[in-house]
């Protein structure tokens, strides 16, 4: 591990921003500490810095203890929210700063700032200053800068967070492969989990100062261990009961998490589903809303309302519209504990899941016509 | 009053100088400003209080606190008055020679307080510009009351228009406009409004116009005529009275409440600017 | 926009006007032509007798020094006021700002109870062979006083509207104090200081009541304004002529101030909005 944070606690006042936590990053990989606002992830990364001391608990980096180091004394890159980038520099001048004070000598310096122009994509601009560049090319200006004296770890505070939505998607990817390129071991802060999951190699899911779960992006997505992560990922609809739901025993569990794409949603004529037909349930279409490549259904299931995804390339449907609804799966939930739990009536026609696998790809399954 | 670090024990400051810029300041601040001011507090406290009592209840001490507090409002209000109509011209309206008004307005913050009171009092004396006309309809302004409140009122207008036109500028049009929509009348939606959202820097511009007011000598006292008799003599007179005759005891007597005054109006205003900047942030 | 009412309008614009005019312009004017009521001449030997030269020496004395020391500390006390928390601050701020609200007088008044005969560091003051009360002295501290807070808080602002997370930037990379300040710092502030040094300057100039206290000697540490106290209060109308004549010195610095103000303003306000407008985009 190259990174390591071990059992840090940090209280504000009456607030617990940092409960215990604890993690590991291996040297070279991005991580991601995804969580809602006020989850105490910002604190965590600025503790890492050394802009914040915890109340107990150690940070190392490169095996080392950090915790009485100051945050220059700590080889770490810092990518501001806001950038911070020095209003009164230039391009060149602001990368140059980190060098300048470590009192490296003038033609090195000038070599690494043209090294890192020519990686970020910044030539031609060197001369400009913060004022003039777009919120992408400031962006690549500050991580150019967070990078200059070489540090072993970059942190970036919610790298995209000023940057308007369509220039996000493309630096989320240029940030990734680049990263990658240098090879400098990395922690980004996000709210965001598309951002997170797109992002990142290794993500940690934190909720009121702890960690919920660590893992790759898609073990947290397809395998959340609490009932928080089940709740952050994926757009779920939470029920509070799900009684009424065929294929289901409710038994000790509290509350039902379910994904769209747990969800299909079929018209009774449809040839492709006619062997599932008595394992599904009568909905009533309650709202259409049109998301670009797909539409999402809000679809009440004796009286509880669930949301799917339909492809535009199938039938029309329309507000008042009854279909035949089947859940394949859900998590149940009891206390923190999640649970995946399978549709039973289906699972006896289909023990290995195969056949369900055919709805989802086969014709007229969830991700075809 | 303790300067410690605002979150837990070992907060890092990462920006460094943190013991030299606290250490320099206090130094200046206590050798320039508090310690002086104390001396007038120690000094105070060799008088008895029967002896401090009788100087601050003499009829000249007790007119003069009179006199200053009452023109000191008086003219505080009138400034308050005259600064939000004068704020509101600037913020709100464009018009020839609007930026000479603008610049004008701190006049009295750049024209030497002595300056400004030997012209006003020309100004307003019986032969003067204004105070010929004036004496023939019967009002006399120099060596009155009302000549104290016209000092004040010059040397307080910037604390008012300065204080509320920022807070008129960055108010949005919307609410005005919101309220206008509603059927509000310009004038009503200005009361009901405009002038809530004003209220603290009101409060603010009144508190230092008022302080400035009271303390106020150079301006004030050519104009002001001195005259026990009469009642036209400010607190900041009588102190530098005192003070000539070397009567130091009755001299910082009459300063201690002053003082008070004073710093009373200091807390005052500046709990309104924090709950002010508490409330802005919750936006 | 919603359409405004006209007559509203000029109401508004014509009482401001005259207020501005009634009570700033022709007060000024009238400065200008009392003094030179009695002719250009009698005005320039107003304004060169010995009392005057040796005023106008004094306030200049008075108000370089002053604006030394307040520079000095306006700049180390707005650092420390916005680049760092800690607890008092707010009390620390009120504190710096006192005198705003203490009368003048009672500035002068505290330096001669704590330097005068009777004050408690007089034995140390004859011990060490300095006078301040009544001397040159006196009348430096008591323009400091009335200054103080006059650099800082033109400051103040700019720096909480910056950040602070430039400096934080620079001190991540190991920047010293000095270099953030020098490099990172100092070019945000720049006009405001150059501003709020320009209104200290113009309060220096201009003290009256607190240097009244702490000088009593014509013609050696006398300031302008006391100088124009002197010749207005000794009544004849040659005097108060001349006494307005060196009012007009001081009406000029006054006018020119308010120019390079509305200057700095402006271009600070024109820089700042310029960085405002392109962060937005």
């Amino acid at each position: 591990m190259y990174v390591e944070v071990r059992e840090i606690n940090k209280t504000f006042g009456d607030f617990k921003a940092s409960d215990h936590v604890s993690f590991g990053i291996e040297k070279g990989k991005l991580a991601a500490l995804l969580g809602p606002s006020g989850s105490g992830k910002t604190t965590i990364l600025r503790i890492i810095a050394g802009l914040e001391s915890a109340d107990s608990g150690d940070v190392l980096i490169n095996g080392k203890t950090v915790n009485r180091l100051s945050p220059s004394e700590r080889g770490i890159g810092f990518v501001f929210q806001s950038y911070a980038l020095f209003r009164y520099m230039t391009v060149a001048e602001n990368i140059a700063f980190g060098l300048k004070v470590k009192k490296q000598p003038a033609d090195k310096i000038k070599e690494r700032v043209a090294e890192l122009i020519g990686l970020t994509d910044l030539t031609g601009l060197e001369k400009r200053y913060p004022n003039e560049l777009s919120g992408g090319q400031r962006q690549r200006v500050a991580f150019a800068r967070a990078l200059a004296p070489e540090p072993g770890l970059l942190l970036l505070d919610e790298p995209f967070a000023a940057i308007d939505a369509k220039v996000r998607k493309e630096l989320r990817q240029w940030l990734r492969e680049m990263i990658h390129k240098v090879g400098i071991t990395s922690i980004f802060v996000t709210h965001d989990q598309d951002e997170a999951v797109e992002v990142a190699d290794q993500i940690m899911v934190m909720d009121k100062g702890r960690i919920e779960q660590t893992g790759v992006p898609y073990e947290i997505y397809k395998e959340p261990k609490t009932a928080f992560v089940a709740g952050f990922v994926g757009n779920p609809v939470i029920l509070e009961s799900f009684e009424g739901l065929k294929g289901f025993e409710k038994g000790e569990f509290t509350r039902a998490i379910i994904r769209p794409e747990f969800v299909e949603a079929f018209k009774s004529d449809n040839p492709h589903f006619k062997d599932i037909i008595p394992f599904a349930q009568e909905g009533v279409i309650r709202d259409i809303l049109f998301r670009g490549s797909s539409l999402e259904l809000k679809i009440d299931v004796g009286g509880v309302l669930l949301t799917t995804h339909r492809s535009l390339e199938r039938r029309p449907v329309e507000v008042g519209e009854k279909m035949n609804v089947i859940i394949y799966r859900l998590y149940a939930i009891q206390g923190n504990e999640t649970k995946l739990l399978e549709n039973q009536d289906l699972k006896k026609i289909d023990p290995d899941n195969k056949r369900m696998e055919s709805y989802l790809y086969g014709d007229g399954g969830y991700f075809t016509t | 009053m303790k300067f410690t670090a605002a979150k837990g024990k070992s907060n890092p400051r990462v920006i460094p100088g943190f013991g030299l810029t606290l250490g320099t300041t206090l130094a200046f601040l206590s050798l320039l400003i508090l310690i002086p001011l104390a001396s007038v507090l120690v000094y105070s406290f060799s008088l008895t209080p029967t002896e401090f009592w009788e100087i601050l209840l003499s009829e000249s001490v007790v007119w003069s606190f009179v006199t200053t507090i009452g023109c000191a409002l008086i003219a505080a209000l009138i400034n308050c008055v005259f600064g939000t109509i004068l704020a509101w011209t600037l913020v709100r309206y464009d018009f020839p020679f609007k930026r000479l008004l603008d610049g004008l307005i701190e006049l009295p913050f750049a024209l030497p307080t002595a300056v400004a009171g030997i012209t006003l009092s020309k100004l307003f004396s019986d032969q003067g510009f204004f105070g010929a006309p004036l004496a023939r309809i019967g009002i006399r302004v120099s060596y009155t009351h009302l000549g104290i409140i016209t000092a004040m009122v010059f040397i307080g207008i910037p604390f008012v228009v300065r204080t509320v036109q920022p807070v008129l500028s960055k108010l949005d049009p919307q609410f005005e406009e919101a309220a206008y929509c509603l059927g509000a009348s310009p004038a009503r939606s200005f009361f009901r409004v405009v002038l809530p959202e004003l209220r603290p820097a009101l409060l603010t511009g009144f508190g230092l116009a008022l302080a400035r007011g009271i303390g106020e000598y150079g301006s004030v006292i050519y104009i002001a005529g001195n005259s026990a008799k009469e009642h036209t003599q400010v607190s900041s007179y009588i102190i530098m009275q005192k003070l000539n005759y070397l009567d130091y005891e009755g001299a910082t007597a009459v300063a201690l409440v002053i003082l008070i005054l004073s710093f009373g109006l200091l807390l005052f205003t500046n709990i309104i600017q924090i709950r002010q900047a508490r409330r802005t942030g919750m936006r | 926009m919603r359409k405004q009412s006209k007559t509203g309008k000029i109401v508004l614009i014509t009482i401001s006007t005259l207020f501005v005019v009634l009570m700033l312009v022709i007060p000024l004017i009238s400065v200008i032509a009392n003094s030179l009521s009695k002719g250009l001449s009698f005005y320039l030997q107003s304004i060169t007798t010995k009392t005057v030269l040796s005023a106008i020496k004094v306030t200049l004395i008075a108000t370089g020094i002053a604006l030394l020391v307040n520079t000095v500390f306006g700049i180390i006390a707005s650092w420390l006021l916005t680049r760092y928390e800690f607890k008092g601050k707010q009390v620390l701020a009120a504190l710096i700002d006192i005198p705003f609200s203490v009368s003048p007088v009672i500035a002068g008044l505290s330096y001669i109870m704590m330097f005068g005969r009777m004050g408690w560091a007089s034995p140390l003051l004859e011990a060490l062979d300095i006078k301040i009360v009544f001397a040159i002295p006196g009348v430096v501290l008591a323009t400091i006083f009335v200054t103080f807070p006059f650099v800082s808080r033109e400051i103040i602002p700019v720096l909480n509207a910056v950040g602070k997370d430039e400096e934080e930037a620079a001190a991540m990379m190991g920047a010293k104090g000095f270099t953030i300040f020098r490099k990172i710092t100092f070019p945000h502030i720049k006009w405001a200081l150059i501003y709020g040094m320009i209104l200290c300057a113009a309060r220096a100039l201009g003290e009256f009541g607190a240097v009244n206290a702490l000088s009593k000697t014509r013609g050696e540490t006398f300031t302008l304004p006391l100088e124009i106290d002197a010749l207005y209060l000794s009544g004849s109308s040659d005097s108060i002529v001349s006494a307005f004549a060196v009012s007009s010195l001081l009406v000029i610095v006054a006018v020119v101030i308010l120019v390079l103000r509305s200057i700095f303003e402006y271009r600070g306000r024109k820089t700042q909005n310029t960085k405002e407008a392109r962060v937005e985009d």
